[in-house]
């Protein structure tokens, strides 16, 4: 029989360790423990699953050949990346890495304020930040990302208003729809497709206004929307919502929040969005992180599911110390009879894009905007240029995402994706199934790591394809 | 063995650290975003001016204006007054599971090839992600003895939800969503499996333990019926008790027409020991984030994968992960026409799932079933210490042990002395520790203390820890006030006004809130 493993993780699996434990607790073997356990209830046969690899170099090598898979593995530093969609490309400063890698922040829980005090303030300071981006008082701990934050909007805002039947736009992303419609079904059963402009991609205000009734609780809309729009209209809008008794929740892009209106000042009453463009590696889509934000009034504040960190006083003078606001109405709390669920969710992201923040002050997400819009405006002319493409395929403002429609080239978007990824490309995202009215289009999009050689790259290579 | 040391002369670092807002002058700068360059510039002009009035922002954001060096010290100074796993012997966070992070884990997932990576790339250029997904899948129905997992909800609490929307996906399927509307759950689960499936619309029924503290069998029977959707529950519950009568619970529920749901919270024990499946179980999750080895980043991101038999699958959130036998080659499956639909962008919380496949194939099958035993051993070692602790001790389930967890009483002491738990959590700090989980809300066992003691804590850990134990406990009586105050050398002190933060006109969660209504600003 092999010796025992001793485990680098595990530093009592030593044999005269683990005997010493033993003989303490008085028992022949931890069988005498799991005896516990039922015998027709235990697991007689050895687990069959991969491993060990007990060297972290040779973990470290097998990791390292997984992803570059004989050469065929690909990224978006590798490959040149225009893809979006809620998961995207931006710069992340050395700065946020080594903040977010702190073990002291990486290993912790959620703690208590005297103990994890700085993480507590580095919540804060998060919130805060997202704050002064949002023009809004409330802001909560990171939930999982966008999806989950849109549909916690939702069942915030039918609590609000005792109703509960949903609008939203028809420009706003599927997978963030599904999530909604599955997330608030039992408050919110109902939800109806707001149109928008065919030509300029903007919401249709007639159908809006022709679908608002005293039955629905909120409508749901993106700014810029998942296919690029900007929205000019968000005023017009907000009346109408208004008139009807009816909240605004919002989807915003906080990287377009140095250039584009503050949901806060135009009057939106639920904001929220994803933080990963804020300095969080996409990391495959696992860098995403939720918020919500609202105005700070005891009957939105009242509605959060999420834990608020507040700033409040300790016995010492001038100290800042921190609490739960308003804890009761979590369901760490008050179990089901809480608002929603709570639950481990995102909150390391959201210390990262505090820092994030604070590195780039105002001036850097006012530059961030500008600068991304001067790229995206280039590469929709370029390829503007291209016969039967049109780009971008709405009129509206764009931001840093666009539609480019294909079909007047008679080719599939499937077929060019391809094509651009042999000349080291990733196109846009398909959308001919995700949005099959759309024919042939894919959703490009541009940040501020692309350069113009970049940009000229796609548009040679498309040239060659098409 | 190596030294014992309980650190009478601790001190955390306390750097009285002001607001990055405070830190603000007007024009300083901690970094430049990359510019388009003068060609672009000079061809599209300034494209944000020519947005329409009311688009275009019309004042920057008031964020902080610092310089790096000082944001890089700011955010190093708060890192230090915070402590985490990798730092101490976080053994206090009773049912999270709080066990080492392994570095390698982290330059893993920094490797440009995976943090650069976007989820709406060719699947034949993630290939190797892909691998990972589908064998920590492999591994999870190994573990668990179930059919299918999806890795994609960020939590346990949302892979209780997933479950809760799939039960309902099936009785609605089954026309008897409406009739089927209650799920039962034990006082001693985790307020996700009430709280979880109630957000998914279920009436919640919760059982009250028995007066030994198992969970009630008959009290379960008296409630079944044909309204019943399903039951979720954790075992061993967060009191640390094994229910031996798991699978009878399941035939009842079963018997019923409802569906049994294992919230393996606390699986940690259990691997390679006992399976969901055994028991009867029809799905379950496990918290990645615990189990696995991956950071728990302060509350997230984390996975909740959550595991099903196959009559449940088609039901799962999409895209699947699948490996086309022929080719070898994997794929992503977004044609489910039966999926609950998507419950989390893309492909969930891609991080936690390399590294927990990392930690998985290091440890290997027996490394899995070590960290179990560890974990049962270290906890049942950690109580035999506890047994020194004046006044301390853990009801219920007389002459039992626990597996990996205890929820202890401070009762006696608290009768005594005044002193109660939330003081002794508080004072444990001041000695190079977390303050430890009391428990979640109500507190059915009075001034609960609940301890978690896994397989990556050392004897010494443990020693150490139990002996501050004793000390904060003898100064109960000798000394009540320096316990009552506490903390005295943490980062911070203890808060001074509590109802502040039930208070709608003190409570501030941001900056410009708290400048407004505190500072009047």
């Amino acid at each position: 029989m092999a010796e025992p493993e001793v485990f680098p993780y595990i530093p009592n699996s030593v044999p005269e360790i683990r005997q010493r434990m033993l003989d303490k607790i008085g028992i022949e073997s931890v069988e005498d423990i799991y005896k516990e356990i039922p015998d027709h209830l235990r697991l007689k046969s050895r687990l069959n699953t991969p491993g060990p690899i007990s060297s972290e170099y040779d973990l470290k090598r097998h990791c390292e050949e997984l992803l570059e898979d004989g050469g065929n593995g690909a990224d978006c530093k590798k490959y040149i990346g225009f893809l979006g969609g809620g998961i995207w490309n931006h710069y992340v400063p050395s700065v946020v890495t080594t903040i977010m890698e702190r073990d002291e922040f990486l290993s912790s829980y959620v703690g208590e304020a005297f103990a994890d005090h700085g993480k507590w303030q580095a919540q804060f300071e998060y919130a805060s930040c997202m704050a002064e981006l949002l023009e809004m008082d409330m802001v909560n701990t990171p939930t999982y990302d966008w999806g989950m934050a849109s549909a916690t909007s939702i069942r915030m805002a039918s609590r609000i208003t005792g109703r509960d039947a949903a609008l939203y736009a028809g420009s706003i992303s599927p997978d963030r729809l599904s999530c909604m419609k599955n997330y608030a079904w039992s408050a919110v059963p109902e939800f109806i497709e707001v149109g928008f402009d065919a030509e300029t991609g903007l919401i249709d205000l007639d159908d809006l206004k022709a679908k608002l009734s005293d039955e629905i609780a909120v409508f749901y809309f993106e700014q810029p929307a998942f296919l690029g729009m900007v929205e000019t209209q968000c005023a017009e809008i907000v009346e109408a919502v208004h008139a009807a008794g009816a909240l605004v929740a919002v989807g915003v892009d906080p990287s377009s929040l140095g250039v584009i209106e503050a949901p806060g000042v135009w009057g939106a009453d639920i904001a929220c969005g994803d933080v990963q463009g804020l300095g969080i590696p996409m990391q495959c889509g696992g860098g995403a992180g939720g918020f919500v934000a609202t105005q700070d009034e005891e009957k939105f504040t009242a509605e959060f599911p999420s834990l608020l960190f507040g700033v409040t006083p300790t016995i010492v003078e001038g100290e800042y110390g921190y609490g739960e606001v308003f804890f009761e109405r979590t369901s760490y709390a008050s179990r089901e009879k809480a608002k929603d669920f709570l639950g481990t969710m995102a909150q390391l992201h959201g210390i990262g894009a505090g820092v994030y923040l604070s590195l780039m002050g105002p001036q850097g997400m006012v530059e961030l905007g500008e600068g991304i819009m001067q790229r995206a405006a280039y590469l929709v002319g370029e390829l503007g240029k291209l016969k039967g493409v049109k780009a971008p395929k709405y009129s509206a403002p764009v931001f840093k995402e666009f539609v480019v429609d294909f079909s007047g080239t008679g080719k599939k978007v499937a077929d060019i994706n391809k094509a651009l990824l042999k000349k080291k490309i990733f196109g846009g995202k398909d959308l001919s199934e995700m949005c099959p009215d759309l024919g042939q289009s894919a959703l490009y999009c541009v940040t501020e790591v692309h350069t113009k050689s970049d940009l000229d790259a796609l548009v040679t290579a498309l040239k060659e394809i098409l | 063995m190596g030294i014992v040391k309980v650190r009478k002369n601790y001190h955390q670092a306390r750097w009285d650290e002001p607001m990055i807002f405070e830190m603000s002058t007007p024009g300083v700068r901690g970094i430049i975003p990359p510019a388009p360059g003068k060609e672009i510039a000079d061809k599209v002009g300034d494209v944000a001016a020519g947005l329409p009035e009311g688009v275009k922002r019309k004042s920057p954001p008031a964020l902080p204006e610092v310089d790096q060096k000082h944001v890089l010290s700011h955010y190093l100074h708060l890192s230090q007054e915070t402590l985490g796993s990798n730092v101490h012997p976080d053994l206090s966070q009773g049912t999270c599971t709080m066990k080492y992070n392994p570095r390698i884990n982290e330059d893993l997932t920094l490797d440009p090839r995976f943090a650069y990576s976007h989820p709406w790339q060719d699947d034949e250029t993630i290939q190797g992600i892909l691998h990972m997904y589908w064998t920590f899948e492999q591994i999870l129905k190994e573990v668990s003895g179930l059919d299918r997992f999806t890795l994609q909800p960020g939590g346990g609490a949302h892979g209780a939800f997933t479950a809760a929307s799939i039960i309902r996906a099936y009785h609605r399927e089954r026309g008897e969503l409406e009739q089927r509307n209650e799920v039962i759950t034990t006082m001693f689960s985790h307020p996700c499996d009430a709280a979880s499936p109630a957000t998914a619309g279920f009436k919640i029924v919760t059982l009250m333990p028995k007066e030994d503290g198992y969970p009630d069998l008959d009290a379960l029977k008296a409630v079944v019926g044909p309204q019943t959707a399903a039951i979720f529950i954790t075992n061993p519950e967060d009191t640390g008790i094994y229910n031996p009568n798991v699978d009878k619970f399941v035939d009842v529920v079963h018997d019923a027409g409802g569906v049994c749901y294992n919230d393996q919270a606390n699986g940690n024990v259990l691997m390679g020991i006992a399976r969901t499946r055994d028991a009867g179980f029809d799905l379950c999750h496990f918290n990645v984030h615990k189990t696995f080895g991956t950071p728990h980043g302060g509350s997230g991101p984390g996975t909740g994968a959550m595991g099903c038999r196959d009559e449940f699958a088609r039901f799962l959130p999409y895209p699947t992960v699948e490996k086309d036998e022929k080719t070898g080659k994997y794929y992503l499956d977004y044609d489910r026409p039966d999926s609950i639909g998507k419950i989390k962008g893309f492909l969930g919380s891609a991080g936690v799932i390399f590294r927990a496949y990392a930690w998985a194939v290091m440890m290997g099958p027996d490394g899995l079933r070590e960290t179990a035993e560890m974990s049962a051993l270290n906890n049942n070692y950690f109580l035999e210490l506890l047994k020194e602790v004046p006044d301390l001790y853990w009801p219920y389930a007389e002459g039992h042990r626990r597996l990996e967890e205890a929820r202890c009483s401070w009762e006696r002491l608290t009768e005594k002395t005044g002193v109660g738990t939330d003081d002794i959590l508080r004072r444990v700090g001041d000695f190079g520790l977390q303050h430890y989980w009391s428990s979640h809300h109500p507190w059915v066992v009075p001034e609960p203390m609940t301890l978690e003691p896994c397989e990556t804590f050392s004897v010494e850990d443990l020693e150490e820890y139990a002996q501050v134990l004793q000390i904060v406990a003898r100064e109960a009586y000798d000394d009540p006030e320096t316990v009552k105050n506490a903390p005295h050398k943490c980062a911070a002190h203890k808060r001074a006004a509590e109802e502040e933060l039930d208070d709608p006109a003190k409570w501030a969660t941001t900056w410009k809130a708290y400048k407004r209504k505190i500072l009047k600003d």
